[in-house]
């Protein structure tokens, strides 16, 4: 056990050029899907929030029940999807990092658009008279709040990213676990677990929670300094 | 051009809950003298004002204004301003850019407003972390901008000390010698006397008097108020 640990460490020391691979494609496929989630999510649940329409509140319960999504399940329905019979299978998309993408995308989507409809509802208490005195309302009212609570947003999409980066089950099915190419950190340690081989499985799993741990360090600080800048 | 005003309240009532707020008031407010809403709390105060606004739509009655698009031309301070997380500036350029004015004369408008109120030594710094007191002064600044023929103040000083008070009712005598119809409600009737030419008393969601402030008023209701009794107890 100690000596699996010592091995994982000297890896990530001696930036193992296997190890690195598969950290930069986990970076690339959970970011490039929380950056589409983010710019689709965000606008669509500061609408949700501000728009009067009927049935709104059964979307909005149903987008609450997909945050809970499970990710095999979203693999297994992107999975037939991409499938060579399946609508989408001319693409070729199936077991390739854009394959992952996707189904990241539609499992980090609700998150933030759930979060994003909560947040903007509830500032949209204090802003809403003020606005349509001014003259604003509907559409222009959601991004202008959206815009002044920014750094509060920080938050959803870091959950997000959590989400992203964190599953294992969708990114296993429609990605495949390729090794070289479709390979991320956490189908990697689930499959190194499963082999026995410990040191690299325990080292994937140290760099993953670091740099979860940084980019939610670096997303505190840029809060916490708007806080003081903007109130 | 012709005036928004006169503004004509056609036996408007307003319910919420199942309890009337505002209870069949008609009345008409005329260009030029300033107009005082004065009552306890409770007594719809703020959602008369917001009927007439055009905030809250009447659940019986009518609101009419002398000419459309009236809505363009009238403006309203709260009893706490909203701030957005923006320059004091870019705040008033927010309100100009809302009302359709063009970009290039935004600036020069958004600047004067703010020396206006004496808050152009703060243009550039964030709104949210102005004082109370200059919050309201920048609420007064976004509504001078968009130089409104009414101006609805909703206790515009009720959260503030004397000194920002005092500096709030002097951008407010300017609005009124810039030809602005001032329409306030206010707890304090010594402000309403600084400020007002005529008060109207709303008791219980009814108007029980409207006069000029001599002689004191004639209902029980209204003669209570000024005398610093509670009507309601």
């Amino acid at each position: 056990m100690l000596e699996a640990l010592s091995t994982g460490l000297r890896l990530v020391a001696t930036l193992d050029l296997r190890l690195w691979e598969i950290v930069g494609l986990s970076l690339a496929v959970s970011l490039s899907a929380v950056a589409l989630a983010t710019l689709v999510g965000l606008p669509l649940g500061a609408a949700l929030a501000v728009g009067r329409f009927p049935g709104r509140q059964a979307v909005i319960v149903v987008l609450n029940a997909l945050m809970g999504l499970p990710p095999v399940v979203v693999g297994l329905a992107i999975y037939l999807l991409l499938s060579r019979a399946g609508p989408l299978g001319e693409l070729g998309l199936l077991f390739t990092p854009g394959a992952m993408v996707l189904a990241q995308t539609v499992l980090v989507l609700p998150i933030i658009a759930a979060l994003a409809r909560q947040a903007v509802e509830d500032a949209w208490l204090e802003y809403e008279e003020q606005l349509r005195s001014l003259g604003v309302d509907g559409l222009r009212g959601a991004l202008t709040v959206l815009w002044d609570i920014r750094f509060s947003l920080l938050t959803v999409v870091l959950a997000g990213l959590g989400r992203a980066s964190a599953e294992v089950g969708a990114v296993m099915i429609v990605g495949g676990n390729i090794d070289g190419v479709t390979r991320v950190m956490t189908t990697a340690i689930a499959l190194e677990t499963s082999k026995g081989d410990l040191p690299l499985a325990l080292g994937l799993g140290m760099v993953l929670i670091a740099i979860v741990l940084a980019l939610n360090a670096g997303a505190h600080l840029i809060r916490d300094a708007a806080a003081r800048r903007y109130g | 051009m012709n005036g928004i005003l006169p503004l004509q309240l056609e036996d408007v009532s307003y319910a919420a809950g199942g309890r009337k707020i505002i209870d069949r008031v008609s009345l008409a407010l005329e260009a030029g003298s300033s107009t005082i809403i004065l009552g306890a709390n409770g007594a719809g105060k703020s959602v008369l004002m917001r009927l007439m606004h055009g905030l809250l739509a009447p659940s019986a009655g009518r609101v009419v204004w002398n000419t459309v698009g009236a809505r363009r031309r009238q403006a309203m301070v709260f009893q706490r301003p909203v701030m957005l997380r923006r320059s004091a500036l870019a705040n008033v350029d927010y309100a100009l850019q809302a009302a359709g004015v063009a970009p290039a004369s935004r600036e020069r408008l958004a600047r004067e407003a703010l020396a206006e109120v004496g808050l152009l030594a703060a243009a550039a710094r964030p709104a949210r972390v102005l004082s109370g007191g200059e919050q309201q002064r920048l609420a007064l600044a976004r509504a001078w901008a968009l130089h409104p023929e009414v101006l609805f103040l909703d206790e515009p000083t009720a959260s503030l000390d004397p000194g920002a008070t005092r500096e709030i009712e002097n951008i407010i005598r300017a609005f009124d010698a810039a030809g602005t119809k001032i329409v306030m409600s206010t707890h304090s009737l010594g402000q309403a006397r600084r400020l007002g030419d005529e008060v109207i008393y709303l008791h219980q969601g009814h108007v029980v008097e409207r006069a000029r402030f001599f002689p004191l008023p004639a209902t029980t209701e209204a003669a209570a108020f000024v005398k610093g009794e509670l009507p309601w107890a």
